[in-house]
């Protein structure tokens, strides 16, 4: 193996990484806490009424930036992976793995908030439109690579394992996407369709996107917790 | 010609060895020794490129084994702990098979005598006891003469006396015509006398 | 390199043979779960000509899913896969040859016996064509990109399950533009667009996939 000489590694090492993370997730969660009040003010007080849908629409503050989060942290993991597969590092792995279950997480608030909007709008708990199916199978791969880490007792097997099938969903989700897409419009069954949401008007991005920093912040507040745990236990 | 440099193994969270380091040259025996769970196999693993140490290189040649990849593989036998039979298929097909799949088909005499050779009776393999079965898996000796590089796990293992004495003719025979072999082992052997150990307990 | 490859394939086909309960499980588990949906929803006509094409589909991709056990686990337990990796061959061809092996064992039976399902559910005669075509396209899609899921779960307790559940999400697209394909021609438009995204997903995993199952297998096998 080449000796790490580079300065870059040397956060790579988990001894020296603990401090930092530590520090980092600190300023993380105070920022998450920030965002969150920000944008609940937003999503509460600033956003109007809509026409249509009166205040149950709000709930679209949640349901959307839990939807960005999740697709965004499972690339996040495929980004982990990759670099861990290529410099052998085992810091990366530690991210994924720690990235993972709040990854599953925001999926699930994606979906419950998704069905809980549905209900009052469009009286069904479920709706197969395009969004929410493809959800639904991105918290499939997140529950794969969980369990399958989660089988595999030899670490460096489940990292590596772990990182491949991760490298490999991340591939896949654009195909997934599309392919339910076409599948939403070739079986026109529920007239309705999140994507046809109220349109956006420009104080409702910025009450999502509060929302999506704060969910942000809290996911690396979180992943870099674990991360720190785990590698206290290793010691 | 097979340079291993500083070596680290870790299975499961434990290291199990570190700094082995050596150099086999083309007629030399190397055997590596240390109690159960020592990783001796794991040893042999990394030296066929099946294992990634943790730490270290093996060099075949000076070049590094990983990336000769293929080019290190067609030119080493390595015969693990498992026979590497198909039960459904005969000794022969297993032998003619394994032949092919390294890039070596042997012909049809070759096969048939060194099977003979070793007392290797021609039903599927499912149906040999394990004596059997390990003679027919050192049949892929008598069709590697050629190759430089044996590794062979425990290979004396359910052995009678007389094959472990064929066996072990086979392996000098080796040795003399140039070949290099690196073997584990738990019982003693007559052709320990002439190998270098690499005692894993001592890592 | 190619040679390698022939024998390979003629191994894993002689073995199979062997052991014929391969084949027969594969099929067979087709049948039962294709003839389990009209108990289910009883057999109203025009229900069954219209679910025909997706429970066919999901029915060849369970089955597909069951057999992948299979395609390393023998060579595994008895150690030949060690063997495969230390060949002559780049360990990607052999996963190749392993992978079209398995699909002529566990998938082709399925497409071939895919019309006499489809008999079953009065599927109407032009829709034949495009069944036996999509599933024809389909099913080796389906071996190469399982045999990811195979590789990863090596060894493994609580392996079937396990694979299944690594495995169906990245299903998901072909069995949409396998079963859409004869939606679409049930509806009387072209199935053209849908088999040749198929077309392209077989050569795209046929390229790419069997390099992805060479990583998988050297991490599974240290």
């Amino acid at each position: 193996m080449t000796t790490h000489s580079i300065k870059w590694f040397w956060f790579a090492s988990p001894h020296t990484f603990y401090p930092l993370a530590g520090a980092i997730a600190r300023i993380c969660a105070a920022l998450a806490l920030v965002f969150g009040i920000a944008g609940a003010y937003v999503a509460f007080f600033v956003a109007p009424t809509d026409a249509q849908q009166g205040e149950v629409y709000r709930i679209i503050f949640i349901h959307v930036p839990a939807a960005w989060m999740s697709m965004f942290i499972y690339v996040v993991i495929a980004f982990w992976s990759a670099l861990g597969l290529a410099m052998q590092t085992r810091l990366s792995a530690m991210m994924a793995r720690a990235l993972a279950p709040t990854g599953a997480l925001f999926t699930f608030i994606a979906l419950w908030t998704g069905s809980l909007w549905g209900k009052p709008t469009w009286g069904t708990w479920w709706v197969w439109d395009a969004r929410l199916t493809s959800e639904l199978i991105l918290l499939f791969l997140y529950f794969g690579f969980m369990a399958l880490q989660a089988a595999i007792d030899d670490r460096r097997r489940a990292d590596r394992a772990g990182a491949l099938l991760a490298i490999v969903g991340v591939v896949n989700i654009p195909i997934i996407y599309y392919s339910v897409q076409w599948w939403n419009t070739l079986h026109q069954g529920a007239s309705v369709s999140f994507t046809r949401a109220p349109s956006m008007a420009a104080t409702m991005l910025t009450g999502m996107l509060l929302v999506a920093l704060a969910f942000w912040m809290y996911s690396i507040a979180v992943a870099l917790t674990r991360v720190r745990c785990e590698i206290a236990e290793a010691q | 010609m097979l340079e291993a440099g500083e070596l680290e193994c870790e299975r499961g969270g434990r290291t199990l060895f570190r700094g082995v380091s050596f150099t086999l040259a083309g007629g030399e025996l190397l055997r590596i020794a240390g109690p159960n769970g020592s990783g001796k196999t794991s040893l042999l693993r990394i030296l066929c490129g099946l294992l990634t140490p943790s730490r270290g290189e093996v060099r075949w040649r000076g070049a590094s084994v990983r990336r000769l990849a293929e080019e290190y593989s067609r030119q080493l036998v390595y015969i693990g702990h498992a026979s590497a039979l198909k039960d459904d298929l005969t000794p022969y097909e297993n032998l003619d098979i394994a032949g092919r799949l390294v890039g070596v088909p042997a012909s049809t005499e070759a096969l048939g005598s060194a099977l003979a050779a070793l007392a290797v009776p021609d039903l599927p393999v499912r149906k040999l006891s394990q004596g059997q079965r390990r003679r027919a898996a050192l049949a892929r000796l008598l069709m590697s003469q050629r190759l430089p590089l044996w590794l062979l796990d425990e290979p004396f293992a359910a052995l009678d006396t007389a094959a472990a004495a064929y066996a072990e003719g086979l392996i000098a025979r080796h040795l003399e015509t140039g070949g290099s072999v690196v073997y584990t082992t738990h019982q003693a052997a007559a052709i320990d006398s002439r190998a270098r150990v690499i005692d894993l307990a001592a890592h | 390199m190619l040679d390698i490859a022939r024998t390979l394939v003629w191994r894993d086909l002689l073995l199979a043979l062997r052991r014929r309960s391969d084949i027969a499980t594969a099929l067979l588990f087709f049948i039962i779960v294709a003839s389990l949906f009209p108990l289910g929803v009883g057999a109203e006509p025009n229900l069954l000509r219209a679910i025909a094409p997706g429970v066919i589909w999901v029915a060849a991709l369970l089955s597909s899913m069951l057999s992948l056990g299979r395609l390393f686990a023998g060579d595994y337990a008895d150690g030949t896969l060690e063997q495969l990796m230390l060949g002559a061959a780049p360990l990607g061809v052999v996963v190749a040859a392993k992978s079209f092996a398995h699909w002529v064992v566990s998938g082709l039976p399925l497409v071939l016996i895919a019309p006499v399902i489809a008999l079953q559910y009065d599927v109407a005669a032009p829709l034949y064509g495009v069944l036996a075509l999509s599933l024809l396209l389909g099913t080796p899609v389906l071996s190469i990109i399982g045999a990811i899921g195979a590789a990863l779960t090596l060894g493994l307790r609580g392996g079937g399950v396990l694979l299944s559940l690594l495995v169906l999400p990245l299903y998901v697209p072909v069995l949409i533009l396998g079963a859409g394909a004869v939606d679409m021609a049930a509806a009387g438009l072209s199935p053209a667009g849908q088999l040749e995204l198929l077309a392209a997903m077989l050569i795209m995993a046929a390229a790419f996939a069997p390099w992805a199952v060479a990583a998988a297998l050297r991490i599974s096998a240290e």
